[in-house]
């Protein structure tokens, strides 16, 4: 053992590269498919499954589509006995899908509320961009008017009115959804306020608003907003189909934008209330400028979350008979000039990559705001 | 000094002040609650007196007079009240809610756990089907299995045989149902004996391993007990069960289990998108162990089979119960979506049809939204019990 | 010199060598984080290893225990060679104990079930004798009345003492310390070094991932330097700390000692 007592490395070792086989591709396969037998065996199914699905799949969607034609095209025929899917169906309904049955000759608003919607939604969502709270101005409150105005219209200003029985399509989903936010977002803070005030008949008020929506589907919220609402106010005064709707969506969202934001209330340090109340702000300073502003950068991930299952949502108002965009499939779909099990498949196919792409692009989003909050606080 | 002083002067008469002022903004707010309610009220009755719809809970024992395609209890249009065709979609809420929540967590937790998988291809196909089946709305994937997969099948002329004398066609999935003959409850009498000496077992080697150490393993003789001893009692009982076929006649099926498309394409999509999130819960439970759990449990000798039993379950159970449990309520409230295909689950059939027949809104839509929040209101409270019990177990 | 507990016939057999470490190299990734150590322990010999941040000194001793895996070289611990075999690898866990800088005691579990659990499902002792066993050890760090307590509910040093009372219970011919006083707080740091000092004094192979320089002068036989993956210097205390040889050490000494 005295020998083995005292070393001194006198060269420091060269650093270097893993063995081959186990760095590389090579490396790679082996640890991450081929590691052991079960692995291998999990790896061989995996394989199996995607090879029984993803072909036809792709043949169905691309390789035997129909791209263009009637609905005679897109049954089966000599030279396309086994036909994918009916592409041309969703290329003759597609102005039907996007506006409904909104005027041809007005359908231009109906664009320029795209583009002012979308101008607004990247203003907010591009985090390092110039004058957000500018931004959030426009998008809750100039954009709500503005979309008013030229959505229904203003014959004053010369934009004739447009019933909101003829709108359709991708309009409805998005006005539902974009009210649904732009009202539940108010409506949460100052629910979400109200459940943490320290005055009992505030806080029960809130809580028994937000436990009820939140214990019920919102299904039985949307009938209870269609059929109980035109109830409980004078007739002269009954709001048209599309705004009962709107409102028994507002009310669900809020309720749940409420719960989120009340997490990140709670999330505030007591420090952050003490040294604000220290600088001898009071209550309503305290909070707009002090604990709103850090709970909502925190919740800010989980209000999109909100937003995604709000869009998703969206769809119920179908069973109220709003025209959505799912409802404008059902019905294109359901059209006798068109109806086949083929273009079924294909308009859900379309719908489900629309709101797939919507969806996805949303949480994709979120994924990336979270690591970057991770990074902010680690 | 003075500012001092006075401040402290102030305060209490500050404070004094803000106390009449919140007194002041409740008794308000109750006054526009009640003032909100009363005029709501009064605008129903005019409305209502109107439109000569009836008020009050008497519609309960009228005769519904309408079809229900799916009874878990006796029910005919002719001879059933309103009330008899609440519980009868009650029961159907309940039962596609059951029978999803098995299904969902078993898909859930299998998806989960493969999204954890070293294997990069088991991770990266779970992790798909994760992001593909929850960025697409629930009624969407409804619509799509009733309508594009399940109503496309053939007509009853074409139906496709299954083996055992089923059948499958767009008006259901028919089944062989089984008819027990009385010596059956003999093979249930077993299985409950079968189960009762598979748990006195359990506690028998827990108790010996206790005393000596020696581990005995179960599986074998657990499974002898519960299928082996009930099978053997069925066969000695002269296989005292039969099957119904259903028997395809010209216009219709008679006989058999039928199973409607309209309950098939519901429990498949309530099934497969809540097992999407059910995967998610799962995995957030099984990554909120720590790594050191893990590595500490196998330093000391541990197996990866043991050490998942006794250290790593026990303790991601512990975080994925309770949003597991709310997700069995999405579930359930998700289940309300039947209205679009026409299950005649609680709301098709009480705020559909009942609610289309007698016109009283008000009280149709609270019954419905009353015991969806009862259902509510009783998990939360145990969720609450449940959360506390853990906390005070680990103090 | 050896533990008393296991018997005379056993002592015989074991190898003079506790832990054979030769031509070790591993990589995460394409970084090489363990350059060819070579370094034998002695049966009874009590190392401490010290070394800069992300010099490689926790991932060579978790390569003693197989929580690591390694690319080339031979680690043979108690005479037992560690390869891929699942059952040579759960014979040299059992075989050598390991505290962890964040504890890692189990937290659903009580004290006592935190040192009855391996004793229970690997060495298969009834719960009894498991129970006696570990009540010794609990007595052994001094916090026997702790027992019945959940982890939670004790102060860092009381959970780091549990934790190698918890080792101690499998019987260990090694013990290894990963940085076992760095995530305390000050004042509890000596109870537990205090703990680790009687350890030693009962002559059981050890091996310290330390900074405790203390320590390290009052029971290493040996102490190491590591830094990016090589082990630059090995020397008794008295002489590693008077007469550092290699520069690195010397600068390391320096930014440790003050």
């Amino acid at each position: 053992m005295a020998s083995d007592t005292f070393y001194l490395r006198q060269t420091p070792l060269v650093v270097l590269l893993p063995p081959r086989a186990r760095a590389g591709v090579l490396g790679w396969l082996r640890a991450n498919l081929f590691s052991s037998p079960f692995n291998i065996g999990l790896t061989a199914i995996c394989v199996i499954l995607i090879a029984w699905v993803v072909p036809p799949l792709l043949r169905f969607l691309l390789v035997n589509a129909t791209w263009s034609g009637d609905r005679a095209a897109c049954l089966p025929s000599a030279d396309n006995p086994h036909p994918g899917a009916c592409w041309a169906f969703v290329r003759v309904w597609l102005s039907y899908f996007v506006y409904g049955f909104y005027p041809i000759a007005q359908r231009w608003r109906v664009d320029l509320f795209f583009v002012a919607l979308a101008f607004g939604i990247g203003w907010l969502a591009w985090l390092r961009a110039p004058r957000r709270d500018v931004a959030a101005l426009y998008f809750f409150v100039v954009l709500p008017v503005l979309s008013l105005i030229l959505l229904c219209g203003f014959p004053l200003i010369g934009l004739p009115g447009v019933s909101t029985v003829l709108w359709g399509g991708v309009l409805v989903t998005i006005v539902v959804a974009t009210v649904g936010m732009v009202c539940s977002l108010p409506l949460g803070i100052l629910l979400a306020l109200a459940r943490r005030s320290q005055i009992p008949v505030v806080k029960w008020l809130a809580v028994m608003f937000i436990e009820f929506v939140r214990g019920v589907p919102l299904i039985t919220v949307l009938f209870m907003a269609s059929v109980m609402l035109p109830l409980f106010v004078p007739e002269q005064l009954s709001p048209d189909k599309l705004l009962r709707a709107l409102i028994g969506v507002a009310m669900f969202a809020s309720a749940y934008m409420a719960e989120v934001i009340r997490a990140g209330l709670i999330a505030i340090p007591r420090g952050q209330y003490e040294a604000a109340q220290a600088l001898g702000l009071g209550y309503w300073r305290t909070t707009a400028l002090v604990v709103l502003p850090q709970a909502l950068r925190v919740t800010l991930p989980n209000i999109v979350n909100v937003f995604i299952a709000l869009f998703k949502d969206t769809t119920l108002v179908f069973i109220v008979g709003i025209f959505d965009f799912l409802r404008t499939i059902e019905a294109a779909r359901g059209d006798p000039r068109w109806t086949s099990p083929i273009v079924s498949i294909t308009g859900y196919a379309f719908a489900a990559l629309f709101y797939f792409v919507c969806c996805y692009g949303m949480s994709r989003y979120v994924h990336g705001m979270e690591r970057r909050l991770a990074r902010r606080s680690g | 000094m003075a500012d001092i002083a006075r401040s402290s002067a102030a305060r209490p008469s500050r404070r004094h002040a803000r106390n009449i002022g919140n007194l002041a903004l409740q008794v308000a707010l109750v006054a526009i609650v009640l003032g909100l309610i009363a005029a709501a009220a009064h605008n129903a009755a005019v409305n209502m007196a109107k439109a000569n719809i009836a008020h009050g809970f008497g519609f309960w024992n009228n005769t519904a007079g309408f079809d229900i395609s799916q009874a878990l209890v006796g029910y005919s249009a002719s001879a059933s009240t309103f009330g008899r065709a609440f519980w009868v979609g009650l029961l159907n809420t309940l039962l596609v809610s059951a029978v999803a929540i098995v299904l969902s967590t078993a898909l859930g937790f299998i998806i989960g756990i493969a999204r954890l998988s070293h294997n990069w291809l088991v991770s990266r196909l779970a992790g798909g089907y994760v992001e593909l089946i929850r960025n697409i709305p629930l009624l969407l994937q409804i619509l799509f299995w009733y309508n594009a997969v399940l109503k496309s099948l053939p007509e009853l002329k074409g139906s496709v045989t299954l083996p055992f004398g089923g059948f499958l066609n767009n008006r259901g999935l028919f089944l062989p149902k089984p008819v027990f003959a009385p010596d059956f409850s003999a093979v249930v009498i077993a299985l409950a004996i079968g189960v009762a000496c598979a748990l006195a077992l359990r506690i028998w080697a827990r108790r010996r391993q206790e005393r000596t150490g020696e581990q005995v393993y179960l599986l074998g003789p657990t499974l002898a007990l519960i299928v082996g001893l009930p099978f053997i009692v069925f066969l000695v009982a002269g296989k005292p069960l039969t099957f119904g076929i259903p028997d395809m006649g010209r216009f219709n099926i008679r006989g058999g289990l039928e199973i409607l498309p309209e309950f098939a394409a519901l429990l498949i999509a309530l099934s497969v998108y809540t097992a999407a999130f059910i995967a998610e819960v799962v995995r957030a439970g099984v990554l909120a162990v720590p790594a050191g759990q893990t590595e500490a449990a196998q330093a000391l000798g541990l197996r990866s089979t043991t050490t998942l039993r006794l250290v790593v379950v026990p303790q991601a159970m512990r975080m994925i119960v309770p949003p597991l449990t709310s997700q069995y309520l999405n579930l359930t409230k998700n289940s309300s979506l039947a209205v679009a295909i026409g299950y005649p689950d609680l709301v098709q059939v009480f705020a559909g049809s009942v609610l289309n027949i007698t016109g009283q809104a008000v009280e149709v839509i609270a019954i419905t939204m009353a015991v969806y929040l009862s259902i509510s209101l009783v998990t939360s409270l145990l969720m609450s019990l449940y959360g506390r019990m853990v906390a005070v177990v680990e103090r | 010199m050896v533990q008393g507990s296991t018997d005379a016939a056993d002592e015989k057999a074991r190898p003079e060598v506790a832990v054979e470490i030769a031509g070790l190299n591993k990589w995460f990734g394409e970084f090489h984080v363990l350059r060819d150590i070579n370094l034998n322990v002695a049966r009874g010999e009590r190392i401490v290893i010290c070394g800069p941040s992300g010099s490689g000194k926790s991932t060579l001793l978790r390569c003693i225990n197989h929580l690591e895996d390694w690319q080339t070289g031979r680690i043979v611990v108690d005479g037992i060679e560690l390869n891929d075999d699942p059952r040579q690898i759960v014979a040299v866990r059992r075989d050598v104990g390991m505290v962890f800088q964040h504890f890692n005691l189990f937290p659903h579990l009580t004290v006592l079930e935190n040192c009855t659990l391996a004793p229970i499902w690997v060495r298969q002792m009834p719960k009894r004798d498991a129970e006696a066993v570990a009540m010794k050890y609990l007595e052994r760090v001094r916090i026997p009345e702790q027992a019945e307590k959940y982890p939670a509910r004790l102060s860092g040093g009381q959970q780091q003492r549990v934790a190698i009372a918890r080792a101690l219970c499998m019987n260990p011919n090694i013990m290894l310390f990963d940085e076992p006083t760095s995530a305390l707080d000050p004042e509890m740091v000596k109870e537990v070094l205090d703990t680790m000092v009687g350890l030693a004094s009962d002559g059981i192979t050890m091996l310290v991932v330390s900074h405790e320089m203390g320590f390290a002068r009052q029971v290493a036989d040996r102490v190491m330097f590591m830094a990016d993956g090589q082990i630059l210097e090995i020397n008794e205390p008295k002489a590693f700390f008077a007469h550092p040889q290699h520069e690195r050490t010397r600068l390391f000494l320096q930014q440790i000692l003050h």
